[in-house]
């Protein structure tokens, strides 16, 4: 029930809003009270930051706002960061359906401990989570030695930066599947097993219509985090130019060499992937309150 | 049936993390072979090539075939304020490279707070030359071994290539009168300077004050921790780089006072015009960032030969002026000289006469108990 | 585990997923975690206790879980304002505040203690509003709480979102034949059902606050005793090279973190279970 849907409440709140009778509603001024005030938060609270960062980057105008996101280094950062999302990502994914699946279609013990040890990297200072790594694969680290020794590089190196992302986005799809799935029981696929159908077809034709939606959500949530983290990447990366450096740092580095106007720019750059991750996330709520209606 | 298709789809998915992250690495084994591939090393085009970790260990071959190759990578990881003199110094030493030996050669660059890049460099970064804030600071990267203890002798002058020294940075016309150390304790006078205890710029800070406070009070330590409690109740905020405070004087307009590295002074005054002047003490450190091969590496990477060459580089006319126009005072005289209404002369304290040496002074004052805490936690 | 359960499994893949969820869950989480006890190891149980309960960490605590409490109330109060608008009301756009929420989960840290250290700075936007008032935010602990606001906002609005949308009107159809006011309505039928997400909303907001570091050190000063995270002093250990001493520190906001994660879902669970067969 925690952390649910919020892609499934979207098809309702249409329906709500319209059914909704008046002697359950608030008259009309408590209703405008009462968006004004959540309007003036959101906007003090997340507009204005955004704004922000708009305002910033063209504070210079045009010219300099092209010339600093079309600079080669900004675009290596781009295609690492895009590396990262990409290697980590799907692989959260099916982490997140497989623990779902587990979790919320059969009973065991230890239930509330894999769900909290899951929603554990949600509770972990960023720094740690770099450093956890650092600990366990640096020149001083665990098996960092043998690493050395046989020349896999991982910290200071991508697929470093791939761990401690993954790490941080660890929770978001499983987080998004869970309670989805709970809500819908075991039944359905009770059905179709016992019509005789086999593992996977039974998830692919009965559970994953029912939660293509909420995954898709939650795989999107997922990669805005895993492009947008600085904290755990930044102490795994070698802070290379054009090497190790994905936006979010390449974004610090201008701002460490007084470019403020260029850094903004880059964060403008990643503020538009962020929405149009938002958008995608728009559309899909769309055709979910379409599938959910049908 | 049903067990062998669970084992199967078990076996994939581990193969799948591993292969992933197996292959990632791959690519990144040799930097030095991917380049060497690629024979136009451009700046930063080949570089994001070899980053990619999409080419799954293919250029594995080739690393030792040719005893000389045609073009070899070095990386310098270096701290926070030497960006723009590395940004120059790189583009003219791969020039003079390439016309003596006909190798190109492309230099990377790794910035960050001095500390935390010596740390990198101990867990695991490879670099080939560290040129950092503090002798400390590559002190620490000899008990590894990566670097052998001597180091500070192999190149002259304590192997650092360039000084600075600590000045003031203040507002236009200087509204507060600020003129020496003295000045900073008054009353109603705000001090910007990062955190010595994450900033390798503030401990140098931290000693001139100390000394200045030392030589006023006549070597009573208890009046000197006074003085510096007064400082640092004027400070409003820690910021826990040089450029970080830089940032709060120049883009937030707090403080009245910044104490900086005198070339991060003069780089501010250049970016921002003519809002700032910069204040020389009566007295103040002398900084000596040094430089030093990361032996261990560089012998297995193969690039002892050009990391030598490149630090030498930094002492020859060509280096030295390039320090002079980023700002660092040269050593050599000539080219002092010729900068010299640039960096007034001042008397400087030095870390070995008058502190006892880094090991010394970092256990003293900003280790645990030290008297930097002590500052802050007592009264 | 699975010899735990009684009854024949009639859905097929309980080994496989449950394998797998487990090999991963130690590979990216449970083993570079466990490196951190290991190393902390190195130090005696005196010394460990010295690390963590020195005068300027305790300060640090005090200002990490006082702003993350703070921080993670305002966004019970007003995330649960904004979802109650979200999902009840209709008002012009309304699908873009709703995907707005979601921009702190995929803003950089720091691009967002950037942006918010230049509103709040004195010469910022609202800063130079506030200034002539005396009111400080960027380098006070307001500051802080303003940027974990920020960064834990999304946490209680998605938990409670969802929650609110299914209530039934049943309930509150009933209260009103009663003739109960709204706001007694609000108070005595939806709220209960509200305060499980709102624990958990609030359990996540400031968990994430305790370690927040990017956005925080931008806008908080770092001044010790006062204005100093504890994330920052795990940063300042790892400058003076000591690893262990970093590290226990961070194992002290691990287990807080991980105890409060635990006490929540479990406390859901159990109240899931109530509610079900009530």
């Amino acid at each position: 029930m925690s952390g649910a849907v919020p892609a499934a409440a979207a098809s309702q709140t249409a329906q709500v809003a319209h059914v909704r009778p008046k002697h359950l509603n608030e008259s009309r001024g408590v209703r405008i009270v009462l968006i004004t005030i959540a309007l003036l938060f959101v906007g003090l609270v997340v507009v204005l930051p955004m704004l922000t960062v708009i305002a910033q980057s063209f504070r210079k105008g045009w010219e300099t706002y092209a010339e600093a996101i079309s600079d080669p280094d900004a675009i290596s950062a781009l295609r690492l960061t895009l590396t990262v999302a990409v290697v980590a990502v799907p692989l959260n994914t099916l982490f997140g359906a497989a623990a779902a699946w587990a979790i919320t279609k059969f009973k065991f013990r230890g239930k509330n401990l894999l769900i909290t040890l899951i929603d554990l990297p949600f509770g972990v200072s960023p720094v740690i989570s770099g450093m956890v790594y650092i600990l366990l694969f640096g020149a001083q680290g665990l098996i960092g030695p043998w690493l050395m020794e046989h020349d896999y590089k991982i910290v200071f190196a991508t697929p470093g930066i791939i761990l401690a992302t993954m790490f941080v986005t660890f929770p978001f799809v499983a987080r998004e599947l869970i309670p989805l799935m709970e809500t819908q029981g075991v039944q359905d696929e009770e059905a179709a097993v016992s019509l005789g159908a086999k593992g996977w077809r039974v998830f692919f034709k009965v559970t994953l219509p029912n939660i293509k939606w909420g995954l898709l959500y939650g795989v999107i949530l997922c990669n805005a985090r895993a492009m947008g983290e600085f904290g755990a990447v930044s102490v795994v990366s070698g802070h290379i130019r054009g090497e190790t450096n994905t936006l979010p740092l390449h974004i610090e580095i201008l701002y460490n060499e007084y470019q403020y106007t260029a850094s903004f720019a880059v964060a403008s750059l990643l503020m538009a992937l962020a929405i149009v991750t938002l958008i995608i996330k728009g559309i899909i709520e769309h055709k979910m309150a379409n599938s959910r209606t049908h | 049936m049903k067990l062998k298709s669970s084992k199967r789809i078990m076996s994939f998915a581990v193969v799948a993390l591993f292969v992933a992250l197996l292959s990632a690495c791959g690519s990144n084994n040799n930097n030095n072979a991917a380049s060497s591939g690629s024979a136009s090393a451009s700046a930063s085009g080949a570089a994001s090539a070899s980053a990619s970790p999409s080419g799954s260990a293919s250029s594995e071959p080739s690393a030792t075939t040719t005893a000389q190759p045609k073009s070899i990578e070095l990386l310098n990881v270096s701290y926070d304020p030497t960006r723009e003199l590395y940004e120059a110094f790189n583009k003219s030493f791969a020039d003079y490279w390439k016309k003596e030996t006909g190798q190109t050669v492309k230099i990377n660059q790794s910035h960050g707070g001095s500390g935390s890049q010596a740390r990198k460099v101990l867990d695991g970064l490879e670099a080939d030359v560290v040129t950092l804030a503090l002798a400390y600071d590559i002190d620490s990267l000899t008990d590894s071994g990566l670097i052998k203890k001597d180091w500070q002798q192999s190149f002259e002058s304590n192997s650092s290539p360039y000084t600075s020294t600590i000045v003031f940075l203040v507002r236009k016309g200087n509204p507060k009168g600020i003129k020496d150390w003295g000045d900073l304790i008054k009353d109603g006078i705000q001090v910007i300077t990062p955190n010595p205890k994450t900033s390798g710029g503030a401990r140098w800070n931290y000693l001139a004050a100390w000394g200045y406070a030392q030589q006023q009070d006549g070597n009573d330590e208890a009046k000197t921790k006074d003085f510096l409690k007064k400082l640092f109740a004027n400070v409003p905020v820690l910021d826990t780089g040089a450029r970080g405070s830089t940032t709060t004087f120049v883009e937030r307009k707090i403080g009245d006072v910044l104490l900086a590295w005198e070339n991060e002074a003069y780089l501010a005054k250049k970016e921002y015009g003519d809002e700032f002047e910069i204040v020389t003490p009566s007295l103040s450190i002398l900084a000596e960032p040094p430089v030093a091969v990361v032996d261990k590496n560089a012998d297995k990477r193969g690039t002892r030969e050009v990391a030598e060459a490149y630090l030498k580089y930094l002492y020859t006319p060509e280096g030295q002026e390039i320090a002079a126009q980023n700002f660092y005072r040269p050593r050599l005289q000539e080219v002092a000289d010729k900068y010299k209404d640039q960096f007034p002369t001042l008397n400087l304290l030095t870390i070995d006469k008058d502190f006892g040496g880094w090991t010394e002074a970092q256990k003293k004052h900003f280790a645990d108990g030290g008297t930097f805490d002590e500052v802050y936690t007592k009264g | 585990m699975a010899s735990q359960v009684k009854e024949k499994r009639i859905l097929p893949g309980f080994r496989i997923t449950m394998g797998y969820s487990i090999l991963y869950l130690s590979l990216i989480v449970l083993i570079p975690l466990a490196a951190l006890i290991v190393k902390t190891a190195g130090l005696t149980l005196p010394q460990f206790w010295h690390t963590v309960t020195s005068e300027r960490v305790l300060a640090s605590y005090r200002v990490s879980l006082l702003t993350s409490l703070f921080a993670a109330l305002v966004n019970v109060v007003f995330g649960l304002l904004v979802a109650w608008v979200l999902v009840r009301y209709r008002f012009p756009g309304k699908k873009i505040v709703d995907g707005l929420i979601d921009m702190p989960f995929a803003l950089p840290t720091a691009v967002a203690g950037i942006a918010l250290t230049s509103i709040y700075a004195p010469n910022g936007w609202i800063g130079s509003l506030l200034d002539p008032l005396g009111i400080k935010v960027a380098y006070t602990p307001l500051g802080i709480t303003v940027a974990l606001i920020f960064i834990g906002l999304p946490f209680v609005v998605r938990t409670v979102q969802p929650v609110l949308h299914e209530l039934e009107n049943d309930m509150e159809e009933a209260a009103a034949l009663l003739g109960a006011h709204r706001w007694r309505t609000f108070r005595k039928v939806l709220l209960p059902e509200l305060i499980p997400p709102l624990i958990t909303g609030f359990a996540l907001a400031f968990s994430r606050g305790i370690g927040e570091y990017g956005s925080v050190v931008f806008i908080s000063g770092n001044m010790p005793m006062k204005t100093e995270i504890t994330p920052l002093l795990i940063i300042t250990k790892l400058e003076q090279f000591e690893y262990s001493q970093a590290t226990a520190i961070a194992l002290v906001l691990l287990i807080i973190s991980f105890a409060l994660l635990l006490l929540i879902n479990t406390l859901q669970r159990w109240t899931n279970r109530r509610l079900r067969t009530s």
